[in-house]
C-alpha cells in the first residue's frame, strides 16, 4: 500500500519506521515479556517474588526449583501422559483422514456423497455441545480413563477429511488409471501413488492435529478422571490450588517448553501452514 | 521465512468437471471403498453422529447412569428456565463475546496492516505475534492469574509505577470478565493477524498504484482500498470469533471457577456444572441443545461465507 518511491521520502520514511519500531517493541513486550517473567519467576524464591515482583532477575536465583518441581509435582509423568494423548490423537486423525479422503476422492463409491455429506454436516455442531452425550457414550463403551476416549473422538474431525479429500481431488486422475493398468492393487495405489504425493497435506493435518490436542482442555478434563493419567494441562489446573507459587511457575515453564521448542524449529512451516488452510490456531 | 499466500491451494482443488475418473456404480470398488471408509464410519458414528442424536434424546430424558433413562417431556427445559443462573450465564457469555469483539477484533487488523509494510525482519514480527498462540491455554491462564494478583502481581506493580490502581482484576465482579477477555485476546490474536496479513499481501498492487496516481494519500488508500478488499476475510474472522467465544470455558474455569458472585459463569461452564458436578445430564443436554442451535446457525453462515469466499 506504500510504493517504493514514497518510501524514500524522508517524512514518510521516518513516520513508517517509527510506527514499525513501536509495533516491534510492543510485540516484544507482549510476546516475550510474559515468557521471560515466567522463567524469572521459576528460578526465584517465593519470598523474592513477593518482595521484588518487578526485579528483572532474582538476587539469589534457584535453578534447582526446576528439579524440585519435576520431582514433587511429577511433571515428567504428566508430560509423558500428554505425549501419549497427542501421539495417539495424531495417528488416529491421520488414519481416518487419509482412508476416508482416499475412498471418497479416488475410489468414489456410489454412496460416497452421502457419507461425505454426513461427515461435513458435523461441522455445524462443535463437539462442546454434544460433550454430555459423548461422555455418556464413552461410559457405555467402557473407555473412561482410557486414552482411547480422547484418541477416537479426535479422529471424528470433518475438517481433516475435507482437507484430505480436496487435496486428493487435485491429484492427476491419469496417474491412478495408469497404476491400475500396471496392475496396482487399491492398497498399493494409496501407499505408492497417493501418499508420496500428499506430503504437504499430511503435514498440515498433522500440524493441526498436534496443536489441537496439545491445547485441548475441556474434553481431557471430563474424560480422564484418574489423576494419575491426566495430561499436563489438566494436572496443572489441579496443582494450581495446592503447589507453592515458585514450584508451580517452574512446572508451567516446563509444560510450555515442548510446544515452544516445536514452534521454534518448525515456525516457518507452521506460519505458512496456517495461511495455507486459513485456520485460526 | 516463507511468505503466507492466499487464497489457499486446497480451496482451488475442486474436481475439474471434465476430469476422467473411474466411476463404477456397484460391485467390487464399492466394497473396497467401504472397507477404506471403516475408520471414518466408526469414529464419526460412535463419537459424532450418535452423540449428536443422543444429546437431543437425553434433553427429553432423565438419566442417572444407573437406572434406565426415563422420558420426561419438557421437564428438563422447564427446570432449566426456572434456574436463575441461566440468565446470568447467558448475560455473561454475551458480555464475553461483546468485549472480545470490541477489544480483540480491531487489534489484529491494525497489527496486520502495520506488519504488511515491514520489508526486512518480517519473520521476527510474525514469530512474536504468533508465540502466545502456541502456549497451552492452561499455562497461559495460570501465568496471567499470577500477573493479575491484586497483592504483588505484575500488572498492579507496573500500573502502580504510573500512579494507577491497585485494581482488583479477577477478585471483583466488575472487572473479572474484562480480565478474562484481555488474556483471551492476547492468547488468540496471532492466528487472526496471520490470516489478515496473508489477505493484505494478496491485494493486487495495481489498485494502490492507480489510486496513488489519482493523488490518494496513504490513509485514504488504506481506508478505500485495503479495508474494502478485506471485507470477506473480516466477515469470516468475525464469525469464527463469535463461534469460538460463545463456547468460552477454559478461561472462566481456570481463572475464577465462575466467580466472584457468578460474574464469570458462562453457558458452557453451566453445562459442565449441571452434568459433571450435579449429575443432571438431562438439564445439561437441554442447555447444550439451545447452545447448539445458536452455534449451528452461526456455523451455517460461516460455511456459506467460506464457500462464496473461496469460489470468488
Amino acid at each position: 500500500m506504500i510504493s517504493p518511491v514514497e518510501e524514500r521520502r524522508p517524512a514518510v520514511r521516518a513516520a513508517l519506521r517509527s510506527i514499525q519500531w513501536f509495533t516491534l517493541g510492543l510485540l516484544l513486550l507482549i510476546g516475550i515479556g510474559p515468557l521471560y517473567m515466567m522463567v524469572k519467576g521459576a528460578v526465584s524464591p517465593s519470598a523474592d517474588l513477593i518482595a521484588r515482583p518487578l526485579a528483572l532477575w532474582p538476587a539469589d536465583p534457584r535453578p534447582e526449583n526446576f528439579v524440585t518441581a519435576w520431582d514433587d509435582l511429577s511433571i515428567g509423568h504428566y508430560l509423558f501422559n500428554t505425549l501419549q494423548v497427542v501421539g495417539g490423537a495424531w495417528a488416529v486423525q491421520l488414519v481416518v483422514a487419509v482412508t476416508a479422503g482416499f475412498a471418497l476422492s479416488v475410489l468414489r463409491p456410489w454412496f460416497g456423497r452421502y457419507v461425505y455429506g454426513a461427515i461435513l454436516a458435523t461441522m455445524f455442531v462443535p463437539y462442546t455441545v454434544s460433550m454430555v452425550s459423548l461422555f455418556l457414550t464413552v461410559i457405555d463403551l467402557g473407555l473412561v480413563d482410557s486414552y482411547w476416549s480422547i484418541w477416537l473422538p479426535a479422529g471424528a474431525n470433518a475438517f481433516n477429511v475435507l482437507l484430505a479429500k480436496r487435496f486428493f481431488d487435485a491429484l492427476p486422475a491419469e496417474l491412478f488409471a495408469a497404476a491400475r493398468i500396471d496392475g496396482a492393487s487399491t492398497w498399493q495405489l494409496l501407499v505408492r501413488i497417493v501418499l508420496p504425493m500428499s506430503r504437504p497435506i499430511l503435514a498440515v493435518i498433522s500440524l493441526l492435529a498436534v496443536m489441537h490436542s496439545w491445547k485441548d482442555f475441556i474434553w481431557p478434563l471430563v474424560a480422564i478422571t484418574d489423576p494419575d493419567k491426566q495430561p499436563i494441562s489438566v494436572a496443572l489446573a489441579n496443582l494450581a490450588e495446592q503447589a507453592p507459587q515458585d514450584e508451580l511457575i517452574a512446572a508451567m515453564a516446563m509444560a510450555l517448553a515442548p510446544p515452544v521448542l516445536v514452534f521454534l524449529v518448525f515456525q516457518k512451516y507452521i506460519v505458512a501452514g496456517l495461511g495455507f488452510t486459513g485456520v485460526k490456531g | 521465512m516463507k511468505t503466507v499466500t492466499a487464497p489457499p491451494p486446497v480451496t482451488r482443488a475442486t474436481p475439474r468437471p471434465g476430469a476422467r475418473r473411474v466411476k463404477p456404480r456397484f460391485g467390487r470398488t464399492a466394497v473396497t471403498a467401504l472397507i477404506f471408509l471403516i475408520p471414518a464410519l466408526v469414529v464419526f458414528g460412535a463419537f459424532s453422529w450418535w452423540p449428536i442424536v443422543r444429546g437431543l434424546l437425553i434433553s427429553f430424558q432423565r438419566t442417572n447412569l444407573i437406572d434406565p433413562a426415563e422420558w420426561v417431556g419438557l421437564a428438563n427445559f422447564a427446570a432449566l428456565f426456572a434456574d436463575p443462573l441461566l440468565g446470568t450465564a447467558i448475560r455473561n457469555t454475551l458480555l464475553f463475546v461483546g468485549l472480545a469483539l470490541l477489544i480483540g477484533f480491531p487489534v489484529p487488523l491494525l497489527l496486520a496492516t502495520v506488519m504488511s509494510t515491514v520489508r526486512r525482519g518480517a519473520g521476527a514480527y510474525r514469530f512474536l505475534v504468533y508465540l502466545p498462540v502456541v502456549i497451552p491455554p492452561v499455562v497461559a491462564i495460570l501465568l496471567w492469574k499470577w500477573f493479575y494478583d491484586p497483592g504483588h502481581g505484575l500488572f498492579n506493580e507496573l500500573l502502580g509505577l504510573a500512579g494507577l490502581g491497585p485494581f482488583p482484576w479477577l477478585d471483583s465482579p466488575g472487572t473479572a470478565m474484562l480480565s478474562l477477555v484481555l488474556q483471551s485476546t492476547w492468547a488468540g490474536m496471532g492466528g487472526a493477524v496471520l490470516i489478515y496479513l496473508a489477505a493484505i499481501v494478496g491485494i493486487p498492487s495495481e489498485l494502490y498504484e492507480a489510486a496513488q496516481m489519482d493523488g490518494a494519500s496513504i490513509m485514504t488508500r488504506i481506508w478505500h482500498i485495503t479495508l474494502p478488499q478485506l471485507r470477506p476475510v473480516i466477515g469470516l474472522l468475525l464469525l469464527m470469533q463469535l463461534i469460538n467465544t460463545m463456547q468460552v470455558f477454559t478461561e472462566p474455569y481456570v481463572f475464577t471457577g465462575g466467580g466472584p458472585e457468578n460474574s464469570t459463569l458462562t453457558v458452557l461452564l453451566l453445562i459442565f456444572r449441571y452434568a459433571f458436578q450435579d449429575g443432571n445430564y438431562g438439564q445439561a443436554a437441554a442447555l447444550s441443545f439451545l447452545l447448539a442451535i445458536v452455534l449451528g446457525v452461526l456455523s451455517a453462515v460461516y460455511l456459506r461465507a467460506t464457500r462464496s469466499w473461496s469460489a470468488s
